[in-house]
């Protein structure tokens, strides 16, 4: 049983006030997020509030809810009615949205206690938190490290115990990857399967909404709590999504194990070694483990990088200060357009608006854009005809360990590698995951990605859970 | 209605907007209305917060499938884009168009006299918010101090219906839109109304000489009116005339109307046209109609202005293109008029009947077809003169109905006989002999006086057409 999953069951039946359990990790925070820095804002008092709201629903004999009493955090990039939403950028300065995200509803529906809104990336770009207009994110496991990003506050909330739960948004890996490197469980649902209405967008294409966790049986939680239909969001799946109850104790006896025997090359040996490692354990609880191509992969990284800024460019020309956020007057309205947005961008935001109108303009759409959309095609093909042979790949979430900060800040490409292993399912639309599976360089954590078809996140969480029993 | 301009034609294309007539937006739930306090129709999607998403409204694309109908397009599976443009009235910075793969491809309309134009397109897209300049000249934005803008209108619901260059004269580019505005309010897709901007005309004009290829084209907006389209057409196929013929060349620009001065003005040339960096709009999914869904829209569409003025036109004895029939028909009174026919009334004195005496009235008259029936049939049999119908009808429309009969007694009328009315004119002349005269010169004008004198003689009764033909009778 999980961990968040325990505690709700505890304040449900009233063994324990959900108070009691938020004011211990509001001590947590208090001791440790100024060298951590994984919130923008803590919500303490919202929190004290709503958790006692939910005792009184206990108290009168009402079920506050599957995460009754469950402290989770927010990335700052989903909107919170009345509260200050940031996207760690300094456009959206002052910004209060009049509504919730579907998932905030659905979180306050199930009984979840937010306390705060975590550190990102601005706007969710970059692999590191070292992005973010306020500052960067220190990984808890080792502060002189990043804790991966873009969602590098929620990972690292869930990691020091700042939050028992809590969300993020994947385009390229901004999920999976700091899960691994702060030793958590990160996942990425099928494109579709959660709304993405109130998720500030950064790739409509690409972005989804998923959960961190301590462990496999919570992030299934939390994920069966936000999923599932919404007419807000045109491209959310109108079909039910899966129930996941059954996958946690299912065992892999006879599910099909791909290893891509062409996967780009420039994973650290250490991390190999956890890779090699876990197709043993799984190998030995009685998976099959099969050899599969998927010759498209290696052009991801590429296709991304036109796709996810050209949506970008488009997504974030909003910012123009005429309606909300940061204005910066000038004698004109280009003037004030071109003010604004200078000083409210930070340069990795600015680099990929740049990027992706470039790549949109007359003259080079099908060179750029086109071609990359017909690269992601490729590689749905790829994955479709790999699926005809496995149930899920595995691959590493992060080419390294958690690395020092400044490592990779003065080559933009270096920090785009980061993304090698986890673009092609944002691409595909396919769900992934990191789960933990023991320690590299440094003792630093290393996660393993599992990688399913559409929809196939009840063998993903199969054979997560089964990762996480054969890690310890 | 052939336009020529030393020895150049022109050549046309119209890009319509139309608003549809939903009761919301193209993709929110705030209401599409026009005339409400500013920025009182808003919502997170219109006005483009961060994280708003988009979602379709059914009833905007049966609107637009009925207006792909009603123009003989084909319906097929579409795509939504983006077109990139900063503007302050553009909250996203995007407007949610169709680019390569529009909802209606490939229709026509008919002129009323039978010219066929070619429809390219008609696809869905919203409208953007309205700006207005203070502090400037004339309402520009040079100049202005300050700029306030209006998001009511941004998100309505708009279809662009974009014609083949096929339009060769300002008429039948006034046709063109006077028709489309017909067949738009008939289909109940938009009221339509130009004066309010539901319905918005941008021209694209070239002229070449017969037979040669297209010449290089302006593109004019701001024409609010079926007049303005027809007035701006014509100055801009003589501007372009006038340019080529003293040897200079014609610039592709963006072209302003300017109804004060009659003149088209430059906006932008080609060199300064945005690049739109269309895309797919990845927050919403491809839309394809099925063929049941079709069906049924195309089961409910009511029957087109064109197929209702030849019903009409038929019934009454007149041309298709007669006035009478199309101003009755846009007003919708065509069935009405087939009503009276069917009560026993005259069809020919009914339909001008409703044409003269019904501006006022709804689709659906107050006045109960029996009773304008009857006074058709009074005047047919001569039981009054046609002044004497006339003064009847009027009381008849303000009353909301009447008993012609009934009335016609209560004033004392009946038609004078023959004899009398001789022995009137007989007198008129005696008493105006100076306007006889004139009138048997050829002075047309000279008989309203005479008429006149007859008129007030029989206070009002004498038939004012029997007294016309008596007089053309003795004029010889």
């Amino acid at each position: 049983m999980g961990r968040a999953v325990e505690l709700a069951a505890r304040v449900r039946s009233g063994e324990v006030r959900a108070a009691d359990v938020v004011e211990g990790y509001l001590s947590a925070i208090d001791a440790r997020e100024a060298e951590v820095h994984a919130f923008n804002l803590v919500l303490a008092e919202a929190a004290r509030e709503r958790a006692a709201a939910i005792d009184a629903v206990a108290a009168s004999g009402g079920d506050p809810g599957p995460l009754a009493g469950v402290p989770v955090a927010l990335k700052d990039n989903l909107c919170t009615r009345g509260v200050p939403t940031t996207c760690s950028s300094k456009i959206l300065d002052g910004w209060r949205p009049p509504y919730d995200a579907t998932v905030v509803e659905r979180l306050a529906a199930a009984g979840a206690v937010v306390v705060g809104k975590t550190n990102l990336d601005e706007f969710a770009m970059g692999s590191s938190t070292e992005n973010s207009a306020f500052g960067p994110t220190r990984n808890p496991l080792d502060v002189s490290r990043v804790p991966g990003g873009s969602s590098g506050g929620s990972a690292a909330a869930v990691a020091a115990g700042f939050a028992e739960v809590s969300l993020g948004s994947d385009t390229g890996g901004s999920i999976r990857q700091p899960a691994a490197l702060c030793g958590v469980v990160g996942v990425k649902p099928t494109y579709g399967a959660v709304s993405r209405h109130g998720l500030v967008a950064f790739a409509s294409s690409l972005d989804q909404i998923g959960p961190f966790a301590n462990d496999v049986a919570d992030a299934a939680l939390l994920l069966e709590s936000i999923a599932g239909h919404d007419p807000g969001d045109s491209t959310s799946i109108p079909e039910a999504f899966p129930s996941l109850d059954a996958s946690l104790t299912a065992g892999v006896e006879g599910v099909r194990i791909g290893r891509i025997s062409d996967l780009p090359a420039g994973a650290d040996a250490d991390v190999e070694a956890r890779l090699e490692a876990a197709f043993e354990a799984l190998a030995a609880a009685g998976a099959e483990i099969v050899d599969v191509e998927v010759p498209a992969f290696t052009y991801g990284l590429t296709a991304y990088y036109l796709i996810a800024p050209a949506e970008a460019s488009s997504n974030l020309a909003r910012y123009d200060g005429v309606r909300f956020g940061l204005r910066v007057d000038a004698a004109d309205t280009n003037a004030m357009y071109t003010a604004t947005r200078s000083a409210g961008f930070g340069d990795e935001v600015q680099r990929r608006i740049m990027l992706g109108t470039y790549a949109l303009s007359a003259g080079y759409y099908d060179a750029y854009y086109g071609k990359a959309l017909k690269v992601r095609r490729l590689i749905a093909d790829d994955f479709a005809r790999a699926y005809e042979r496995c149930d899920v790949m595995l691959t590493p979430a992060s080419p390294s360990v958690a690395f020092p900060f400044g490592s990779k800040t003065a080559d933009p490409f270096a920090m785009y590698l980061c993304d090698t292993y986890t673009i092609p399912s944002n691409l595909a639309g396919h769900p992934a995951m990191s789960v933990p599976f023991g320690s590299g360089a440094d003792d630093l954590p290393v996660g393993v990605q599992v990688l399913a078809p559409a929809l196939g996140e009840p063998v993903m969480f199969q054979v997560a859970a089964e990762l996480e029993r054969r890690a310890s | 209605m052939t336009w020529t301009h030393e020895g150049f034609e022109m050549v046309v294309g119209l890009e319509v907007h139309v608003e549809l007539a939903t009761n919301t937006k193209l993709f929110s739930a705030s209401p599409n209305r026009f005339g409400d306090e500013p920025n009182t129709n808003i919502d997170p999607v219109t006005l483009g917060l961060p994280g708003a998403l988009p979602v379709l409204n059914r009833r905007a694309v049966e609107l637009a499938m009925r207006i792909g109908l009603a123009l003989g397009c084909e319906i097929r599976p579409c795509v939504f884009a983006r077109k990139n443009y900063f503007y302050p009235d553009m909250p996203k910075a995007y407007q949610i168009s169709q680019y390569d793969q529009p909802l209606n491809v490939d229709g026509s309309l008919t002129l009323p006299d039978g010219t066929v134009i070619g429809v390219e397109r008609a696809h869905l897209e919203e409208d953007t918010g309205k700006s207005t300049h203070v502090g400037g000249a004339g309402g520009r934005i040079h100049g202005s101090e300050a700029s306030l803008i209006d998001f009511n209108r941004a998100g309505v619901p708009l279809v662009e219906i974009v014609s083949q260059p096929d339009i060769r004269s300002p008429e039948q580019a006034r046709a063109y839109v006077a028709e489309l505005r017909s067949i738009l309010a008939a289909i109940g897709a938009s009221d339509a109304k130009m004066e309010e901007g539901s319905m918005r005309v941008d021209a694209n004009v070239s002229v070449r000489r017969p037979g040669e290829s297209f010449g290089t084209r302006c593109e004019i907006k701001n024409l609010n009116s079926v007049r303005s389209v027809g007035r701006a057409v014509d100055y801009e196929g003589r501007r372009q005339v006038d340019l080529i013929s003293v040897g200079e060349v014609v610039r592709q620009e963006t072209r302003h109307w300017d109804e004060t001065d009659g003149r088209t003005h430059t906006l932008r040339t080609k060199e300064d046209a945005d690049d739109y960096r269309y895309f797919p709009e990845p927050d919403l999914v491809p839309l394809a109609p099925s063929d049941e869904w079709i069906a049924e829209v195309r089961a409910s569409m009511p029957p087109l202005p064109s197929a209702r003025r030849a019903c009409l036109a038929e019934a009454t004895g007149q041309a298709p293109d007669a006035e009478a029939v199309s101003t009755v028909v846009d007003r919708g009174q065509d069935d009405y008029v087939h009503a009276v026919v069917a009560a026993g009334g005259d069809a020919a004195r009914a339909l001008i009947a409703v044409k003269e005496a019904f501006a006022d009235e709804p689709a659906s008259p107050r006045v109960p077809a029996e009773d304008l029936a009857v006074l058709t049939q009074m005047e047919v049999a001569g039981e009054v003169t046609s002044t004497q119908a006339k003064t009847l009808l009027a009381e008849i429309v303000a009353a909301g109905g009447g008993d012609a009969r009934a009335l016609a007694a209560a004033k004392g009328f009946e038609a004078m006989d023959t004899s009398e009315l001789e022995s009137m004119v007989d007198d008129a002349i005696a008493a105006q002999p100076d306007a006889w005269v004139k009138f048997c010169a050829g002075e047309a004008k000279a008989m309203g006086a005479i008429v006149g004198h007859i008129m007030k003689a029989s206070k009002g009764q004498a038939d004012g057409k029997a007294v016309s033909a008596i007089l053309d009778a003795r004029r010889g």
